[in-house]
């Protein structure tokens, strides 16, 4: 029969690499139906049919975000779908016994087998302090195996653990509820419902007691325990019984004791070498400075390291795609194929070493420890803003992907924060506006000196900086007038610093890079294929591919929404390139250069493309593109939301079409009215 | 007192709470009777950054004010 084994634990204390000590790559990340939480399982090293499901980090059992109801619901059998585990392995912070056991009694008192892995015990013994692991399991009542994960010491113990037979279930844990709550819960327990397991009544009486979202699920499952829930809590409020806080003071009196009675430190208070570095890395003024030359680093890295993998990625896609012209049928086939699909596809993972590199910095950042100190130091600003310190990291990641960025607005516990977070960042300009920005700049902007800076570098510079203002304006509208009061919760832990675990920052890149490739390469497969059929027919009798860019679907679409666009200074060429690139940004370069023709190989670089651009000449025989016309579409670019993938992942993270169709709106709407007031206030300026 | 009112440094016991305190701050420890130290005030003097049971905490002022401690002599 196959094992259940879940992994349950605090955030940081070794819980992801002890998984992935277990299972090594055979792993499979999903996500839990209807939240977006991920569900992580895999089978267990040189022993089949052992399943380890590792459940989210989390501090309590208690359900009040996201993390903390899927652990509490696959634990006690209520996530559907997910039968109840045959054992809990309680991953346990050595150096931190106190607070962590404060999660391993909640276990313990679900009545399952327990087995607590005893983590970094090696920074346990660095920090001089000595755990009692006899008298700890002794204590508790369930096996203690004490471990180091990233060393790999103890591993094989807990694997004999998992595998061995089960042990039994651990005795209820002796901790006591204050005099006043306790008769309270022992009527609740008598009042529910016949079918709940003997074992189980005290925590459910509990639980339906102290938490609200407990609560709730009871008003259809038993309304007469609910009801009898509600008179007890009213009569504990007429006593003044701060009964919300009795399951805290119980557990911590319990474990309190525990840890003074197995845990030893050696006389020495000397500051650790993690209290040293935050002396400097939350220092009041060299913090933030390090913080930027981080994100300078970074910039560097993503936008400059990235480029030789970038070309040579572009390269290999042009020669795949020529190998394959040869042996595909002439005509539609072909085209289809090797202009729609490959180099549509070769258009996305153009953009994987960018965001490779992205998530390895910021794998390296959640690894040390270093991401919570920037949420620290920067909560104060972000906070006047109307997002929260935890926003910093995804507004980050949006420079280079708004999708990665998007995906790590997960960790805001607070849902408004969340959902602000997610609503702005497709405004920090991402690496796929980049070849826009390149061929704009490159053709229109005069390459003149300003001081020691050019007017194209600061045009650039200035791009980037008007999406991010223009982010931090749309989160404060949205906090002002949407989504109305107070901040979500910030009380997070600054976990001590740690040597990142490279096996681990590297499973967390190639996971994350797995995840964008697959979905940004779905859709772009589809898309690709159908914008060069709409670009392709119908087919115009002469060969010529201008004609035949106007005569297609493109064309037309493009003429027809004209009228809409020449308030922006746009033709129906660059009204056509526009509608093609709806889907993805970065497209409209190679739509121009279609509808241009100026040749397969044309790039944002390209000097043939550039140069048609800057000699088009209108019907009235006066250049298509001016300066106004260029800002105009550069700024059009900066704020309109034209990114299939971006909607895609914002529908999944949200939980429906209504804030991506927001998002669209508004984003699409800034862009069109800042691009009228830009191409009109260059006209005004004599650059028209 | 509260904890907002602690110096980079000072050593304070927990004594009770002055409204409702957020559920999470509790599980974490931050119980009457508890010892706990001011660490830091973050760059912007916002959020606190404490030293509770072995462990570093960062608290708001908004909820930090909630918490009354006394000072350890």
């Amino acid at each position: 029969m196959r094992r259940r084994v879940a992994l349950a634990g605090n955030p940081n204390v070794g819980k992801t690499t002890l998984f992935n000590a277990l299972t090594g790559l055979r792993q499979r990340v999903g996500n839990y139906p209807g939240v977006t939480v991920e569900r992580k399982t895999g089978d267990l090293s040189g022993a089949p049919g052992v399943e380890i499901v590792d459940l989210p980090g989390t501090y309590s059992l208690t359900p009040r975000s996201r993390d903390e109801r899927v652990a509490h619901d696959v634990l006690t059998g209520r996530m559907a779908g997910e039968p109840t585990p045959d054992l809990v392995v309680s991953v346990v912070d050595a150096t931190n016994l106190e607070r962590n056991l404060y999660l391993t009694s909640q276990l313990l008192d679900l009545g399952l087998p327990v087995v607590v892995a005893l983590n970094l015990m090696d920074s346990a013994d660095a920090q001089g302090l000595m755990v009692d692991v006899v008298a700890l399991s002794a204590a508790l009542g369930v096996p203690v195996v004490p471990m180091a994960a990233r060393t790999g010491q103890g591993v094989d113990d807990l694997l004999r653990a998992i595998t061995g037979d089960l042990p039994a279930p651990p005795p209820r844990p002796a901790w006591t509820l204050m005099d006043a709550v306790e008769p309270a819960v022992e009527a609740l327990a008598n009042a529910l419902p016949p079918d709940v397991p003997p074992r189980q009544r005290r925590s459910e009486a509990l639980g339906a007691l102290t938490s609200d979202v407990l609560l709730d699920a009871w008003a259809t499952r038993s309304p007469v325990f609910h009801a009898e829930v509600l008179a007890q809590r009213d009569a504990l409020d007429a006593a003044r019984t701060p009964y919300r806080q009795a399951e805290m003071m119980g557990r911590y009196g319990w474990l309190t004791g525990i840890a003074r009675a197995v845990v030893t430190k050696r006389a020495d208070d000397a500051p650790t070498v993690s209290d040293r570095l935050d002396r400097v890395l939350t220092h009041r003024i060299a913090g933030p400075l390090l913080f930027l030359a981080l994100l300078v680093l970074i910039f560097q890295a993503v936008f400059a390291w990235a480029t030789p993998a970038m070309d040579a990625i572009e390269t290999a896609v042009t020669a795949f795609g020529d190998l394959l012209r040869p042996l595909l049928p002439n005509g539609f086939v072909e085209g289809l194929i090797v202009d729609g699909a490959v180099t549509g596809v070769g258009n996305v993972l153009v953009f994987l070493p960018q965001i490779l590199l992205l998530f390895f910095f910021l794998g390296l950042m959640e690894d040390t420890g270093y991401m919570a100190r920037t949420a620290f130091i920067m909560d104060r600003i972000m906070r006047k803003l109307g997002l929260s310190g935890g926003s910093v990291v995804p507004m980050i990641s949006s420079y280079a992907c708004a999708i990665p960025g998007i995906m790590a607005a997960r960790t805001l516990s607070n849902e408004r924060d969340r959902i602000i977070t997610i609503m702005v960042v497709p405004l920090m300009s991402c690496s796929a506006r980049l070849p826009v920005y390149v061929l704009f700049i490159g053709a229109f902007i005069p390459a003149l000196a300003v001081g020691p800076f050019s007017l194209q570098g600061l045009t650039l510079v200035g791009l980037y900086l008007l999406g991010t203002l223009m982010a931090f304006a749309a989160a404060w509208v949205l906090r002002r007038f949407v989504f109305q009061g107070d901040a979500g919760l910030f009380v997070m832990e600054l976990p001590p610093y740690r040597l990142p675990q490279w096996k681990t920052v590297f499973y967390r890149m190639i996971d994350r890079a797995k995840a964008f490739v697959v979905r940004a390469g779905k859709i772009i497969l589809g898309l690709s294929m159908v914008l060069w059929v709409l670009a392709s027919y119908p087919k115009h009798p002469s060969d010529d591919a201008a004609q035949q860019a106007e005569y297609s679907v493109v064309g037309r679409i493009g003429k027809a929404i004209e009228p809409a666009m020449r308030p922006l200074g746009y033709d129906w060429k660059i009204s056509a390139a526009i509608v093609t690139s709806f889907a993805a940004r970065e497209v409209i370069v190679s739509s121009l250069a279609t509808i241009y023709s100026a040749g397969d190989d044309a790039t944002e670089d390209s000097p043939i493309l550039r140069e048609r651009l800057q000699n088009d000449v209108g019907a009235d025989g006066l250049p298509v593109y001016s300066i106004a016309v260029a800002l105009s579409l550069l700024i059009f670019y900066v704020f309109a939301l034209q990114c299939m993938s971006t909607l895609a992942i914002a529908r999944r993270e949200l939980g429906g079409w209504k804030w991506p169709a927001v998002m669209w709106l508004y984003m699409t709407g800034l862009g069109y009215v800042f691009a009228f007031a830009a191409y009109h206030a260059a006209r005004a300026m004599g650059w028209g | 007192m509260t904890l907002a009112d602690l110096h980079p440094g000072d050593a304070a016991t927990v004594t009770g709470y002055a409204a409702d305190v957020p559920e999470r701050v509790l599980e974490l420890g931050l119980l009457p009777g508890t010892a706990v130290t001011l660490v830091r005030r973050a760059p912007l003097g916002d959020p606190l950054e404490l030293r509770v049971r072995g462990f570093h905490l960062s608290l708001r002022l908004a909820e930090a004010r909630l918490v009354e401690v006394t000072p350890d002599a």
